[in-house]
């Protein structure tokens, strides 16, 4: 029963945890982004399509990297180098997913693939309890897991993650010593944004394989809540993401099983967790120090430098 | 640049998804005009469908707007346009009204929560002709009408009791409303009207489309032992998760078989074509009157899609002849004595429920396996 749970757990949690991590990123280096849901959107049905046109899983995935790229470097564009409001441009962003992935995507209506399966890795499948549960999940989960510590890797043991953790907390002084804050920051939304696509394609190719409109249904909106939530810690995200997509999946099965535990209630605990996460967070303020980049939502500008 | 950013995002916002029309079909509009000149027997009609989910879903909205296009096809029918994923509640009130005042003259909203803003535009439009699906406020010229799904659901409950080995069905069910609660009643009693061994287990999603949520409810009720699925959402995807686990499948709103090729035994689905042509003839001829269509089987309004190969000849034979029996008007499916799943008798020996009371059910039958969320 536990492995049953924490193999749902994971499965539900996984397109969270690929979309947070990419949310991360961008804001680490600054940008605020809140058009995830769009790019997950974007990144869904390109990853869809390319996977049915081609027959291929794995040209999905990469065709939902770049195309909810090019989606994302729409915001980048706007937000780095025009210095543009970044919530109004995010929540266009969201717009603007939904309605070409609408638009485009009414022929993929009704198509089916065969979607990534699982993947059973040898000896550690054996594992009692969580073997089956952790290492026998598709190959996107197994990325999924790698990617949360190569960010922390990257963030926190590389001169480059330094540098872009530096653009984000400061963009005035970064400029000084010599970092192309313009470069850093275009990156980091390229690249999260490229992150919250396979999120998208997650859903697309492997937890449920075929195409609807906004079949994210809200995820984005959680992943964006989910960086507050992780404080701007991707292996904090990766916690989030399976609260999120574990108390859901036990949720549905207490109901299955014949409990009468209140779903309601059992729905609540996320986000309950969510505001004693701020409330900490808060208290930590007051003491002087905080996760979020001090530089977050605010364009950076050489001539405005003080 | 700022200029150059305002022109992004004003350019962004007009690919805005919501209330996307069809350009071409009001294009049609002054043509309709001229028409009614050189027609006078008869009203032409324009008509417009108010749609709550986008014509792509596969489900609700699709099969509605299979029944628009239907209707479009009548020779006195000159324009029929749609405006789809229209929110419930002020901005449907504002889309209702901007349709009246472009001179539509039959105006259908295709949801519940369609049903005030409807009364509320019908009260400034007296000529305009409205007809609010699922609803039970009228007025002199809004109409309602909805199926009586329950019918293909009771027929779906036989398939499924005679497919069934393990005598456990999945049931996942949307909100805790009359609608679907009637259908889980119906589909249990059908079930069990074959095969009293067998439970329906149910698990809400809370959800109307979240095909994530909803196939991991599936996935729960497989855990469980089901060996047939079923739902009532407008996502394959409890039925793809049904037939990755060797499991059966029953769809809703309409023939998916091509989707879920391995596991598809059939589906209570919507013919909303024929109905659509019969209140665009009324209008046109102006015999039309208010009134509260609630039609089933006899009307052709709601179906069973046909069985797949997987449903034996036998089972075939008694759902068909089921069929037939309510289609020629004998609906007996909520006639007592039928007890509720705390053992309570809700409907007593040689007693029907009425229809009134159909519509406001709040009670699971025996043999459902859940209870009602509060």
């Amino acid at each position: 029963m536990i492995e049953i749970l924490l193999f749902a757990t994971i499965k539900a949690g996984t397109p969270l945890l690929f979309a947070t991590l990419g949310a991360i990123l961008m804001e680490r280096s600054g940008v605020i982004n809140l058009g995830v849901e769009g790019l997950m959107l974007v990144g869904a049905l390109t990853g869809f399509a390319a996977a049915h046109t081609a027959d291929s899983l794995f040209i999905g995935v990469i065709a939902a990297f770049f195309a909810a790229m090019a989606a994302g470097a729409i915001h980048g564009f706007i937000c780095v180098y025009l210095r543009g409001n970044q919530i109004v441009s995010g929540l266009s962003l969201t717009m603007f997913g939904i309605g070409i992935t609408s638009l485009f995507g009414r022929s993929f209506v009704g198509l089916t693939i065969a979607g990534f399966s699982k993947v059973e890795i040898p000896v550690l499948s054996k594992i009692p309890y969580i073997g089956q549960a952790i290492f026998n999940q598709d190959v996107l989960v197994y990325f999924s897991i790698i990617l949360v510590a190569a960010m922390h890797i990257f963030l926190y043991r590389t001169k480059t993650g330094l540098y872009l953790r530096s653009v984000g907390e400061n963009p005035g002084a970064a400029d000084t010593s010599g970092i192309n804050v313009g470069l850093y920051r275009m990156s980091a939304v390229l690249v999260g944004s490229g992150l919250a696509g396979i999120g998208g394609a997650y859903l697309s190719l492997a937890y449920t394989p075929f195409w609807v409109e906004n079949m994210t249904a809200g995820r984005g909106w959680i992943a964006v809540a989910l960086v507050i939530f992780a404080q701007w810690n991707s292996t904090r995200a990766m916690a989030g993401a399976y609260l999120f997509g574990g108390i859901n999946a036990v949720q549905l099965r207490m109901q299955a099983m014949g409990t009468s535990l209140s779903p309601h209630l059992l729905m609540m605990l996320p986000y309950l967790f969510t505001i004693a996460v701020l409330v900490m967070a808060t208290l930590r303020l007051e003491k002087g120090s905080t996760p979020e980049p001090e530089a977050l939502g605010t364009a950076y500008d050489r001539e405005d430098r003080k | 640049m700022k200029k150059l950013l305002l022109l992004a995002v004003l350019a962004s916002f007009l690919v805005l998804p919501g209330c996307s029309k069809k350009k071409e079909e009001e294009a049609k509009a002054p043509e309709a005009k001229s028409a009614e000149a050189a027609l006078p027997a008869g009203k032409d009609i324009r008509a417009a469908f108010v749609y709550v989910g986008p014509v792509g879903d596969g489900g609700w909205t699709f099969a509605h707007d299979l029944g628009r296009q239907m209707m479009a096809k009548l020779p006195y029918v000159k324009d029929v346009t749609f405006i789809e994923s229209v929110p419930e509640g002020a901005e449907s009130t504002r889309i209702i009204t901007s349709l009246a005042q472009k001179g539509y003259n039959l105006i259908f909203t295709t949801s519940f929560g369609y049903m005030d803003p409807t009364i509320e535009v019908a009260a400034k439009f007296p000529d305009v002709v409205f007809m609010h699906c699922s609803g039970y406020k009228s007025a002199e010229n809004v109409g309602t009408y909805f199926g009586r799904i329950y019918q293909p659901r009771y027929l779906a409950g036989m398939v499924a009791g005679k497919m069934t080995k393990s005598n456990i069905i999945g049931y996942v069910a949307a909100f805790p409303i009359p609608e679907v609660i009637r259908g889980i009643n119906a589909f249990t009693l059908g079930v069990r009207s074959v095969n009293p061994k067998a439970v329906v287990k149910v698990v809400w999603t809370q959800t109307w489309f979240d095909p994530g949520k909803e196939r991991d409810a599936a996935e729960s009720l497989l855990d469980v032992k089901a060996d047939v699925i079923t739902m009532h959402q407008d996502t394959p995807a409890p039925l793809q998760a049904a037939e990755k686990r060797g499991a059966f499948a029953i769809g809703y709103n309409s023939d998916m078989a091509s989707q879920i090729p391995g596991a598809w035994l059939t589906a209570p689905v919507w013919n909303w074509g024929t109905l659509y042509e019969e209140i665009a003839k009324e209008v046109h001829e102006g015999t039309w009157k208010s009134s509260k269509i609630w039609y089933g089987l006899e009307h052709n309004l709601v179906d069973l899609a046909p069985m797949s190969k997987l449903v034996p000849a036998d089972v075939q034979e008694i759902v068909n002849a089921k069929k037939a029996e309510l289609a020629s008007g004998k609906d007996e499916i909520f006639m007592g004595p039928i007890k509720d799943n705390t053992g309570k008798v809700v409907v007593e020996a040689g007693k029907t429920l009425t229809d009134d009371e159909k519509l406001s059910m709040n009670f699971l039958v025996e043999g459902v396996q859940g209870t009602i969320p509060k």
